[in-house]
């Protein structure tokens, strides 16, 4: 399987993001070991012009990786003809025990970057470099789940085997079978209505705390999180289930296709900025305290987080709509 | 805020706009290699998606399942009652036997297809044949066709009608005639099909209906539709695949053109950073610079090659990798694909191409752009 065009692409953006990470890494490591604000000898002067290098190499290598995300998922969708069983991507992540883990690992490294690629933004405005350890520290926390990453990934492309008969995402997004997706489908989508709304309204009023006065970043960070998780827990337990106007069909890819309008891409490209916006903001608010930062802080945290508020705003918005224009009525049922 | 970041960026790349003016040849030079990869990747992948499309639409009009009965391994004839044995299979809409074969003719050293139409070519004494034969026979409607049959008897038929263009690539080499004369220019007696097949409505039915037929008549092999599509669309992405591999190594020349491009900056590149820094950019502005630079680079090269190759393949065949892609026969069908733009195949080439470029150009930016003024100006 590993002449599929759009492998071989996904492939190759990780070992170009890894040695990247590699690259920047080593620099890493110099930096906590001999990083000096205060000395002017060579060595500083060089590992202050190589910053900028570093920084560039990790901003590309965020962005390709964010892109690779969108290509895995795009490519789980378009290969399901490939494979006996499959009809989304559901069935070709099944398709071996890596598939999945795979997806989680890059959805987690998404996030950890964002929130570098934030920390970073943050460390250029002080004219001291005040984060740059702390920075860099991350980076190296980063750089195993990346090769847990590269090494799944491949793992998963290399084990394809086209004979095997997959379950798509009718058996295992169904409330009758074992395992967290079928919990999750299982979810009395009574309940869970009410703690999606009820989270929306909470982030977003606290957002505009945030953003407003400035105060409860953290909290926000946390809500951002919780809300992440419970929105893609709903639109496998309900939302999905409006957009396909089947009581039964839960799968959160099927509504990635052209059939359903691409209404998925409508709920998850927000929702993953937003989520990632959260974040960061929690990181920043932090630094507050050092003084060569609180103006910075004060002026970057409530502008990254209304526009956390406006993504999520954006989409609670979809997923209401998706659920008010839907012809599925279940409000006797439930 | 935004608006000044904006408008920053906007006077930067008229900056890099006017500077790429100035050294013409030099950027003309690596534009015209970046296009050329670009198009070169992108007529393999269009062409490829294209043919696959094709090939899925075409199936999607044949049943669902083809029953053949296999006798020491090879493809046998098969009797008609076991059409009676499958009998009443839940599911099954349709059921009929087929009679097809191929027939090797020595004037052109070309295979036809020939099929049988029960109620299209009913006189026995004529036939329809595909655009692909005409031409090579030199044949028009009422023109006649000799065949000669397994005994070494004639048959003349007149030819009644040509099948449509539209359907070449399928149709090229197709030759329809009654099931009385197939039969006897071939010997093949009453009772007896080539095939049958089967149609199923509900396509998740169709396993089911294969099982039960596999015990039923153990001596055949059904044949599914959703297999052969399967096939169809990894023997092509592999196709693609092995190509993408053998173009690595331009690639490689590529990146490492675009390097030294980048790296090797003359005396008065050199100069114009000097000036640039002495007057007050950053060191971050120089490299944001070179980044639109290379950026507007890449863009044009995609967007030139892309449509470069996308009428080699739509309009003039994509004569270039034909051979490799599609395979070779005497009685080839001409056709011309239908333009199909897929995203997925639009992203591939988009980190085949322009992501390799930029890794390429990071360094040697960062390199240009830590540049002392002094140095360069002394």
């Amino acid at each position: 399987m590993l002449l599929n065009p759009a492998i071989m692409a996904l492939v190759l953006v990780l070992i170009v993001v890894c040695s990247m990470l590699m690259l920047a890494s080593g620099f890493a490591i110099q930096v906590l070991r001999h990083w000096d604000i205060e000395s002017g000898s060579e060595r500083q002067l060089g590992l202050e012009r190589r910053t900028y290098l570093i920084s560039t190499l990790l901003i590309w290598a965020f962005s390709f990786e964010l892109m690779s995300l969108l290509l895995f998922i795009y490519n789980a969708e378009s290969m399901s003809g490939q494979f006996v069983g499959a009809m989304c991507a559901t069935g070709v992540l099944n398709v071996n025990g890596w598939g999945w883990p795979t997806l989680f690992l890059k959805m987690a490294v998404f996030f950890s970057g964002a929130v570098w690629l934030a920390l970073n933004y943050l460390d250029n405005q002080g004219y001291d470099y005040p984060v740059v350890k702390q920075k860099y520290r991350l980076l190296l926390a980063i750089l195993p789940l990346l090769f847990a990453e590269f090494i799944l990934q491949l793992l998963y492309f290399t084990n394809m085997d086209p004979d095997v008969i997959t379950s798509c995402c009718g058996t295992l997004f169904s409330s009758q079978a074992e395992g967290v997706a079928a919990e999750v489908s299982g979810l009395p989508p009574r309940n869970m209505m009410l703690v999606f709304m009820l989270i929306g309204v909470i982030v977003i009023v606290n957002g505009l705390r945030v953003a407003l006065r400035g105060r409860g970043s953290w909290l926000f960070a946390l809500l951002g999180g919780t809300a992440f998780v419970v929105a893609l827990m709903s639109i496998v337990s309900f939302v999905s289930l409006y957009i396909y106007e089947h009581p039964h069909h839960h799968c959160p890819f099927c509504i990635l296709k052209s059939g359903h309008d691409y209404v998925g891409y409508i709920l998850y490209v927000p929702l993953f900025i937003a989520a990632a916006l959260a974040m960061s903001v929690g990181a920043l608010s932090s630094w507050r305290e050092k003084p060569s930062l609180t103006l910075t802080v004060n002026r970057v945290v409530p502008r990254l987080s209304s526009i956390a508020v406006i993504f999520f705003a954006l989409f609670y918005l979809a997923a209401g709509w998706s659920v008010w224009a839907s012809n599925l009525t279940m409000a006797e049922v439930w | 805020m935004m608006w000044l970041f904006l408008r920053k960026q906007k006077h930067l790349i008229d900056y890099t706009l006017s500077s790429l003016l100035r050294r013409m040849g030099k950027s003309l030079g690596l534009l015209a290699v970046y296009t050329l990869i670009v198009f070169m990747l992108a007529s393999v992948t269009l062409f490829t998606h294209a043919l696959r499309k094709e090939a899925g639409l075409m199936l999607q009009a044949s049943p669902e399942i083809i029953v053949q009965r296999m006798q020491a391994g090879r493809h046998a004839l098969i009797p008609a009652d076991y059409l009676q044995r499958i009998g009443r299979l839940r599911g099954v809409t349709q059921k009929e036997g087929r009679l097809w074969g191929y027939y090797y003719d020595p004037a052109v050293k070309a295979n036809y297809t020939i099929m049988t139409a029960g109620q299209v070519a009913a006189p026995l004494t004529e036939i329809i044949i595909g655009t692909g034969i005409a031409r090579a026979r030199g044949l028009a409607v009422g023109d006649y066709l000799t065949l000669r049959s397994q005994n070494g008897e004639a048959f003349s038929f007149e030819i009644a009608a040509l099948l449509d263009e539209k359907s070449e690539l399928v149709s090229a080499d197709l030759l329809l005639m009654s099931p009385q004369v197939f039969r006897r220019l071939f010997n093949v007696p009453e009772g007896f099909y080539t095939d049958l097949v089967l149609s199923v409505r509900n396509p998740r039915e169709v396993r089911k209906v294969v099982e039960k037929l596999t015990l039923l008549l153990p001596d055949t092999r059904p044949i599914l539709r959703e297999e052969v599509l399967r096939t169809y669309d990894s023997v092509f992405s592999w196709r693609q695949g092995i190509l993408f591999v053998l173009l690595t190594g331009s690639i490689l020349a590529f990146v490492s053109f675009a390097w030294d491009k980048a790296s090797g900056l003359s005396a008065e590149e050199r100069r114009e950073i000097g000036i640039l820094k002495a007057v007050g950019w950053e060191t971050a502005d120089v490299m944001r610079m070179k980044f639109w630079e290379g950026m507007i680079i890449s863009l044009s090269a995609f967007m030139i090659g892309y449509l470069a190759a996308y009428a080699h393949v739509f309009y003039a065949s994509a004569s270039l990798f034909e051979p490799v892609l599609k395979g070779w026969a005497v009685l080839y069908p001409q056709f011309r694909l239908t333009p199909f733009v897929d995203g997925l195949q639009l992203a591939t080439l988009l980190f085949f191409t322009v992501l390799p470029y930029i890794v390429a150009t990071i360094i040697p930016i960062w390199r240009t752009s830590i540049t002392d003024p002094d140095a360069v100006m002394r």
